[in-house]
């Protein structure tokens, strides 16, 4: 249903995606695309939504060229990295207001009450706590049931009942033939829901396939420890100076040095 | 773009920024006709605040709206809508909102005062209207400034920059070339340089329905005759309503262009 | 028999009275002269009179009643005095017609003295009331007014030249070229007129000396009042009101000497006085509110002084185009001042510059006003004011009124 070929993609000097190829047909799968900070994951998944737009290389959806297009996303959910709502609504105003601008929502009852987000439905988004917000998050994402789902780091500061409920939805979403991209750092999150993995690695695709080839591939018992295996065969360069202008606006990358060093002793 | 338009409207009509805005028009224009009575002199001191505080806020208020807006925009461009609909939609909202500010904070003292039975309605309507299309302009270009520059430093560094030359270095600019160049004929040149910047314009627009044009003497004159037939009329709402397209197109293609 | 004029009393000393009644087709006023005697009084009742040149040539009290119409039908000047010691009273003047050859008018008085015009009408009559080397004549309670033409085919109100120890009083002129004109004219005064809507001045003096106007209101004209040539001016508690337009002012002062200026009200003028050279005038005690500028001093314009004044919420105060100032500000209430009063004596501590940065640039620069009210003018105006660097140094007010004097009674 996604293709991607030869897709190229480049901030200023630091080229992010230098050809990737890749597609993703059988559904009732889920891919985990993983890869350090800054290997191209969400640059990737913005490609798809047509967010970023790559300099080579083409991509399509459902059989259609998405350069230009936005019409096909009417067959995609996504679920960003993080949200930041206007303020001054309150949850059931930003919910009917996104059902408005895209009509066709049909699950956001059954969610509202799965994420018990009901007595937060009157309160201001500004109000909310960041875990409240990222189910409120997922909820708009997922209310559409379109047959992509795509997620950015689903599981940042949900509480572990709200982890238990994502990963069920998860499961019954593949169960329901749905093709599922995830990115996200929790491994063990991974492990759990994820059919195959995409690996990425300074742009290019290193590894694609079920978790297990990966493992063997290294020679662990333990993805953790077969990722860190191979980010030690391969020496990840610091982010050029160029890439800080994308970065700065986005509260998750500063981070990144410290999330950087805590990979690499992985 | 109308439901987006609708949203950001609603969504910047109930901040307290707005609130603040329509306060200050409020409280401003009840004073000054409570204090003098005399709408003529009430509009002069509101085409001062109006020149000045219209272009800094919709500027300061654009680039502002841009920026915390930028997650939720993201999350608007993952949903199958146009690009050019997503950020069409939030500056008409922003300009609206700030408009609606303004035109309630002017316009309900003078409609309690009885402006609409009183002969200065035009005066007054012009007015209203000039500080509606500065709205209009300084919070398109303050957008497009936003959707050019992610760094927000920059970006406000920028939309103060712009505000400053439209409104204050320009008429400095404008005012040394008349003394360098006073020895010959200079009457083309201040029509141009009016013309040319929306916030000139909108002053000697007012000014020209205003009692105090008589002080303009021959260049007032000048002005009236140009002002007062077709092409003159002509030219300056084309001026206009290119200063509002520019930024218009201009978000466009920046839009059209760039990664988020 | 003459059917119209009944002879009502004779006495030798008073003189007959004689009343007339119009008769259609028939020159009744004239033969009226005629007929009278030195000293005769004539009574016009209420009618239709449509007569012109007649000429007055014997001392005669004409009076009418209930304003009897005196129509010239555009042909020419209606009533000329050739006498000493006339009385014209109650009559309404109409229809004198434009000549541009001859200043035809209502009523001529013409080389005689001691005539008296009270109470009477005119309308459309070209130049109401002309005196012609006329000396002590009292010209009261006349109400003239004018059909608006362009200047140069409109005549003066009262149109006064080479006359002596005149007195105009409590007139109403409106819609005439200048509402009172006075040319030569010398030893004379003028008050409590109203002179309003002409089309070039409320009042002109060209070569005038020694006159006195007070108590007159002059607003809407072209200009308010013109001071030209002239000395010895006196000028008091006179309103300027509303001279408003691209070249209008309330005053107009060009090359006058020794003349006082006081108590007057100048209000809502483009310019409220505009000074084109004059020497030792004294401007005291005058009001100046919401004109456009209040003075406007050009060419050489010395030993004057300018106190005790109020100057409120003027676009500018003062114009200077003229290096040397000699010209003393002082003791005035100016609303633009920002200065303090640490020591209470209702006199600011810091002396007050009435000349805007603006204004110095306007006067080189006259193209400049296109800025006017922009923020940047007043962005100028600020430092300027802050730490002087262009406006003249010694175009100060050293003892700046902190409080506006009260000059109500001015209305």
């Amino acid at each position: 249903m996604i293709t991607c070929n030869n897709v190229q993609k480049a901030f200023g000097k630091n080229q992010v995606l230098q050809g990737i190829d890749l597609d993703f047909r059988e559904s009732g799968r889920i891919t985990a695309i993983l890869g350090p900070n800054g290997s191209g994951k969400t640059t990737l998944i913005k490609s798809i939504l047509g967010m970023v737009l790559p300099e080579q290389g083409s991509i399509t959806v459902n059989e259609q060229p998405v350069r230009k297009q936005w019409a096909y996303r009417s067959a995609i959910d996504y679920l960003p990295q993080i949200a930041r709502f206007p303020e001054n609504l309150t949850v059931s105003e930003l919910m009917s207001m996104i059902k408005d601008i895209r009509p066709g929502a049909s699950r956001d009852q059954e969610l509202i009450n799965r994420f018990g987000l009901k007595p937060f439905l009157r309160k201001r988004l500004g109000n909310l706590s960041g875990g409240t917000k990222q189910k409120v998050n997922i909820t708009l994402a997922m209310m559409y049931d379109s047959p992509i789902l795509i997620f950015d780091e689903p599981t940042s500061g949900l509480d572990p009942v709200a982890m238990q409920t994502l990963k069920a939805l998860i499961q019954e979403e593949k169960e329901r033939g749905k093709l599922i991209l995830v990115t996200t750092h929790i491994m063990q999150f991974v492990e759990e829901v994820a059919d195959e993995i995409v690996f990425l690695l300074e742009g290019k695709t290193y590894f694609r396939g079920p978790i297990q080839a990966l493992k063997d591939r290294v020679g662990v018992d333990d993805l953790e420890a077969a990722i860190a295996g191979i980010l030690r065969e391969h020496p990840i360069v610091v982010a050029s100076p160029d890439t800080t202008r994308r970065i700065s606006a986005n509260p998750i990358r500063r981070k990144i040095p410290g999330l950087l060093t805590s990979f690499k002793k992985a | 773009m109308w439901k987006i338009l609708k949203y950001s409207t609603y969504d910047l009509l109930r901040s307290r920024w707005a609130y603040l805005y329509l306060g200050f028009f409020l409280l401003f224009t009840a004073g000054f006709l409570y204090l003098t009575g005399d709408v003529g002199k009430v509009v002069i001191s509101l085409m001062n605040v109006i020149l000045i505080l219209c272009p800094l806020i919709a500027t300061m208020f654009g680039i502002m709206y841009h920026y915390n807006s930028r997650e939720f925009t993201e999350l608007l461009l993952a949903q199958p809508i146009r690009r050019t609909s997503i950020f069409w939609g939030q500056f008409l909202g922003l300009a609206i909102a700030l408009s609606t500010s303004l035109v309630l904070g002017i316009g309900i003292p003078f409609l309690l005062y009885g402006i609409t039975h009183d002969p200065a309605i035009w005066q007054f309507m012009i007015l209203l209207l000039n500080g509606v299309v500065l709205t209009f302009i300084f919070s398109g270009l303050a957008f497009w400034i936003g959707l050019r520059n992610d760094n927000r430093i920059r970006g406000f560094g920028l939309a103060i920059l712009l505000w400053l030359v439209m409104a204050v270095l320009y008429d400095g600019v404008f005012l040394l070339c008349l003394i360098v160049f006073r020895e010959y004929p200079l009457d083309s040149f201040s029509l141009f340089a009016t013309v040319f910047n929306p916030v000139d314009l909108s002053r000697i627009m007012i000014l020209l329905k205003l009692d105090i044009s008589a002080l303009m003497g021959y260049t007032g004159a000048v002005f009236q005759k140009f002002f007062g037939n077709g092409w003159g009329i002509l030219l300056s709402t084309l001026s206009l309503l290119a200063w509002i397209a520019i930024p218009v197109a201009g978000i466009r293609y920046t839009a059209l262009r760039k990664d988020f | 028999m003459l059917g119209s004029l009944i002879l009502l009393a004779a006495t030798a000393v008073v003189g007959r009275t004689w009343v007339i009644n119009p008769v259609a087709g028939k020159a009744v006023l004239a033969k009226a002269v005629t007929k009278a005697d030195t000293g005769d009084t004539l009574l016009i009742n209420y009618g239709q009179y449509y007569e012109y040149g007649i000429v007055i040539d014997k001392p005669l009290t004409i009076i009418g009643i209930d304003f009897p119409e005196i129509d010239g039908q555009d042909q020419g000047e209606i009533m000329t005095v050739i006498a000493h010691h006339v009385t014209v009273e109650g009559l309404h003047f109409k229809n004198v017609g434009v000549s541009y050859l001859k200043d035809h008018s209502g009523l001529r008085i013409k080389r005689r003295s001691n005539a008296v015009v009270r109470n009477n009408k005119f309308s459309n009559t070209f130049f109401g009331i002309y005196l012609e080397r006329v000396t002590n004549a009292l010209v009261t309670g006349n109400e003239i007014v004018g059909v608006p033409r362009d200047e140069a085919s409109s005549g003066n109100g009262i149109h006064a030249w080479h006359c002596e120890e005149l007195q105009i009083e409590h007139n109403r002129v409106t819609g005439h070229r200048d509402g009172i004109y006075f040319e030569f004219v010398n030893n004379s005064t003028i008050a409590h007129n109203q002179s309003f809507g002409n089309r070039r001045y409320g009042l002109h003096f060209m070569f005038s000396d020694n006159d006195v106007y007070h108590h007159n209101k002059f607003a809407e004209n072209g200009a308010g009042v013109a001071v030209m040539f002239s000395k010895f001016i006196d000028m008091r508690h006179n309103i300027f009101f509303h001279n408003w337009g691209r070249a209008s002012y309330g005053l107009l002062l060009k090359e006058i000497y020794d003349a006082t200026i006081e108590d007057n009200a100048f209000r809502q003028n483009t310019i409220a006085i505009n000074i084109e050279g004059s020497t030792r005038i004294t401007y005291r005690r005058n009001e100046f509110s919401r004109n456009g500028w209040a003075i406007k001093m050009a060419g050489g314009c010395l030993d004057n002084e300018i106190t005790q004044n109020n100057f409120r919420s003027n676009t500018l105060d003062l114009v200077l185009n003229s290096h040397v100032n000699n010209n003393t500000f002082s003791g005035n209430y100016w609303s633009e001042y920002t200065g303090y009063d640490l020591d209470k004596d209702g006199v600011g501590d810091v002396p007050h510059r009435p000349v805007k940065l603006f204004s110095y640039i306007l006067d080189r620069t006259p193209e400049a006003i296109a800025l006017l009210r922009s923020f940047f003018v007043r962005l100028m105006n600020f430092s300027e004011k802050v730490s002087p660097a262009f406006t003249p140094a010694n175009v100060l007010d050293h003892q700046p009124h902190m409080q506006p004097f009260n000059y109500d009674h001015l209305q």
